[in-house]
């Protein structure tokens, strides 16, 4: 089996938080709040920081190059990303720095989408209302990961967060802690979650003991 | 002891200006009695250090209310005085006329003739504009109601000093004996009957306005063009001095002539210039003035005859003050704000000096009548800024209180989390927005009808000086998160700033500030967020300039932001440095030249380019020419 990256060391983890609305979020508040206050994470505010949408070019890729896995912590709007983390891709991974000749900055790094999204798991399926899964509608997402070099692992998904319930809320905090953790010390189990269509499914099933 | 000349006397009054005024103010007494306790000490009646008769030290100091007056004309274009017409006109006319009035009749009834009478009466309608003007500029209250109200009243007066004077010769009792008893041996027109002297004084009068209007400008003109400052200065000078002579020649108070010039220049390019060249000497000279006024309080005369000075003294002060609140009264002015204009106006004016001295002069008044009259005066005008004083640490507060205590019943049940101090334009734009979205506030004006309209509108509002700080505690800033200062007086709120320091530790302060300097002042006073109040307004601007240029809305909205960006950056550094000079400046210029090239290079290509994810301009030199030979193999 193949971990993440070198046990022996802790990754830094950068999860980028897209919410343009968050006093009005009922899901996401909740888990965002399950990956505070761990040692070497970062969460990046993206809508606190740049409401004017002026992202300040030098200080983000700073920010990237500091961290070993990136994660997109955002809800789903019409299939993709909010504008602000567009914009954030379309200004920050910039030319021979993300990408091109000299554009090493962020190879090597992970990647990753935390999603939720009112429609049910059973709606994003070839035969299903939205005609495809989650992984084919992250195709953007997935392809400009490996533009840059990086690792682009399958999306952590809460679905069906319309009627979701606090009970259920809370085992998605709990999973995203977990995930969250697995990637910090690297006892995430590569092979198999690159297997799943969503992380989430199985949590347990990908993360491996910790090596004494 | 006089014969040690000029420089002895510059000596003594600078030295009495320099070390009681900042004592004065120490004491929170205000300049102007600091200049006026100053005139008292080194004045004949004190140490005896200047000029043996008040007549020469006041005429020498009438030139400081002569350029105060004419700076006065210029900051009045006539579409100002337009807009203040109902304030000028009806409180300013009905105050001269009621207290006119009023004291016509008191001297009648204590057995003076009916031209005395009148003569008197006008006279003493008048209040000082300057000793007005100065204290209530230096408190900060020009902007209330009150000190609107005041100032369009001694507008009125101002103005209506004109016609008097032209009156005045007519009231003559005979107009042979004008002749025989004039003593002034350098005017033009004694000798004249009061009917040619007035004719005279139109006719200078119209002189002037009419050299203001087609010969001055072409004069400032030719000087300015010589492009030496100080004869610009020198020509300002000359225009006061020369219409204060010409003035003089006719008999009439300089004041008014440079007034009038002041107020037919109000509209001319050359305003500001001269504003910014007479200020200085003015406020020396108006100093002096009051240096002048304090001197020339005839104590021998008061020991003389104590109990008619002091009826006279109380019984002006009592007959203005009592129409002047009434007048407040039917001009729908607040209380306190009423007792303010009330107190700030109940006292005789400099140009009292004047019209006595020329009713005199034109046998109107009697010597041994104007003479008490006189001193009065000069005591009620040294007791103003003491009234004024009173009112504020008296009368005041008790309003306050009572505005607090009306507030008590509804403060109890919501407390709000943000207390705005001042709610002028700035304040009222960020109370609004804050409203809007349900933030409860709690306001502070030093207006009480602004704070009526707003308790009308049902916001909580309280009456008061913020720098009070139990006042700030009734408006529950113990408990509120922050305060927004925006109060349009930045030493004030540097003074607000070290009270909530002291008392509110915990309050987020948001303030105001004009420009660059004063933030950095307020930011080194520890204010969290200070505001330049023109920064987003400018730059809005500059984007709707770029635009008209033909640059596209976003690429103009893109590079404001980064500009703006920028400078909070180099204000934050520069703050540090700003009393190195060498310092500072190189390192502004640097900031000036970083942010120049960043804005350039993103027109252009350089590496730096802050939007270069948007620009293809690389792709289509790597990609394009492939593209091309595909296309047309």
């Amino acid at each position: 089996m193949k971990a993440l990256i070198m046990e022996s060391k802790t990754n830094n983890i950068l999860i980028i938080f897209a919410h343009p609305a968050l006093q009005k979020s009922r899901v996401n508040k909740q888990l965002i709040k399950y990956v505070r206050d761990i040692e070497d994470v970062t969460i990046h505010d993206l809508y606190e920081v740049y409401p004017d949408f002026h992202i300040h070019l030098k200080k983000e890729q700073a920010l990237l190059e500091k961290n070993d896995v990136i994660v997109f912590h955002h809800p789903l709007f019409w299939f993709s990303i909010p504008a602000l983390l567009k914009e954030y891709m379309d200004l920050v991974f910039q030319h021979m720095w993300a990408y091109g000749k000299k554009g090493q900055a962020l190879k090597g790094k992970t990647l990753l989408n935390v999603i939720s999204t009112g429609g049910r798991e059973s709606l994003f399926r070839d035969k299903g209302y939205n005609r495809h899964t989650m992984v084919e509608f992250l195709f953007p997402i997935q392809q400009t990961a490996y533009v840059c070099g990086m690792e682009y692992l399958p999306p952590f998904v809460a679905h069906g967060t319309h009627g979701m319930t606090k009970e259920v809320i809370q085992e998605h905090g709990e999973d995203y802690r977990k995930l969250i953790v697995a990637l910090k010390d690297g006892t995430l189990d590569i092979d198999q979650a690159r297997t799943l269509s969503r992380l989430n499914l199985d949590i347990d099933k990908i993360i491996m003991e910790r090596k004494k | 002891m006089h014969g040690e000349g000029f420089f002895f006397q510059a000596f003594v009054y600078l030295v009495a200006a320099v070390v009681s005024v900042p004592i004065a103010k120490r004491l929170g007494l205000g300049s102007v009695l600091g200049y006026l306790i100053a005139g008292f000490i080194i004045g004949p009646y004190g140490l005896k250090l200047i000029g043996q008769e008040g007549q020469d030290v006041m005429h020498f100091a009438e030139f400081g209310v002569v350029m105060m007056l004419f700076l006065i004309g210029l900051e009045l274009q006539p579409s100002l005085l337009w807009r203040m017409r109902k304030p000028i006109l009806g409180l300013g006319g009905l105050q001269v006329l009621l207290t006119t009035t009023v004291i016509t009749i008191m001297g009648k009834a204590l057995g003076l003739t009916l031209q005395t009478s009148l003569a008197v009466g006008m006279t003493l309608s008048l209040s000082s504009t300057a000793i007005v003007l100065q204290t209530l500029n230096e408190k900060g209250l020009m902007k209330t109601d009150a000190g609107q109200s005041s100032f369009s009243v001694l507008l009125f007066q101002d103005i209506a000093v004109i016609p008097m004077l032209a009156v005045m010769p007519l009231l003559a009792v005979s107009s042979l004996e004008t002749s025989a008893t004039a003593h002034h041996g350098t005017g033009w027109v004694e000798g004249m009957p009061g009917w040619g002297q007035a004719l005279v004084v139109t006719a200078v009068i119209a002189a002037i306005i009419i050299a203001g209007l087609f010969l001055v400008r072409p004069f400032f003109r030719i000087i300015a063009k010589t492009g030496l400052r100080e004869l610009f200065t020198a020509a300002a000078l000359l225009l006061i001095i020369g219409i204060a002579l010409l003035m003089s020649k006719v008999g009439l108070s300089p004041a008014l002539g440079t007034f009038l010039a002041g107020v037919v220049l109000a509209n001319s390019e050359y305003r500001h210039e001269l504003e910014g060249d007479i200020e200085p000497f003015k406020g020396l000279l108006l100093g002096l003035f009051f240096i002048a006024v304090g001197a020339s309080i005839d104590f021998s005369l008061i020991s003389s005859k104590p109990g008619l000075i002091g009826m006279l003294v109380l019984g002006l002060i009592c007959a203005k003050l009592a129409i002047l609140l009434i007048l407040g009264k039917i001009f729908k002015m607040g209380n306190d704000q009423n007792i303010l204009f009330a107190f700030s106006l109940a006292q005789g004016g400099e140009f009292a000096f004047v019209l006595f001295s020329f009713a005199v002069q034109n046998n109107v008044i009697e010597e041994k009548i104007a003479n008490p009259l006189i001193g009065a005066v000069a005591i009620t005008m040294a007791l103003t800024p003491l009234m004024l004083l009173l009112n504020e640490k008296l009368l005041q507060p008790r309003f306050g209180t009572k505005e607090k205590e009306n507030g008590k019943a509804d403060t109890i049940d919501e407390e709000n989390p943000v207390i705005v101090a001042g709610f002028g334009n700035f304040g009222s734009i960020v109370g609004r927005l804050l409203r809007a979205n349900g933030v409860g506030i709690t306001v502070l004006d030093l207006d009480s009808d602004k704070v009526e309209l707003l308790r009308k509108l049902g916001l909580k509002v309280f009456y008061g000086d913020a720098s009070r700080h139990d006042l700030l505690h009734s408006a529950g800033a113990d408990k509120a998160k922050l305060i927004i200062l925006a109060i349009n007086h930045h030493d004030k709120v540097l003074e607000i700033i070290k009270m909530i320091k002291k008392h509110f530790p915990h309050l987020h302060i948001f303030a105001r500030a004009s420009g660059r300097t004063q933030a950095y002042e307020l930011m080194d006073a520890g204010v969290h967020h200070a505001y330049r109040e023109t920064l987003d307004t400018s730059l809005s601007a500059g984007i709707d300039v770029l635009r008209t240029l033909g640059f596209r809305s976003h690429q103009a909205h893109r590079a404001t932001k980064t500009f703006r960006y920028h400078d909070e950056e180099s204000i934050n550094e520069l703050r540090h440095h700003r009393h190195d000079s060498k310092t500072y400046l190189s390192l502004a210029r640097q900031h000036i030249e970083d942010l120049e090239q960043l804005l350039l290079s993103e027109l252009g290509d350089a590496e730096e380019h802050h939007d270069a994810g948007w620009d293809t301009t690389f792709m289509q030199d790597k990609f394009g020419e492939l593209k091309e030979k595909k296309d047309n193999p």
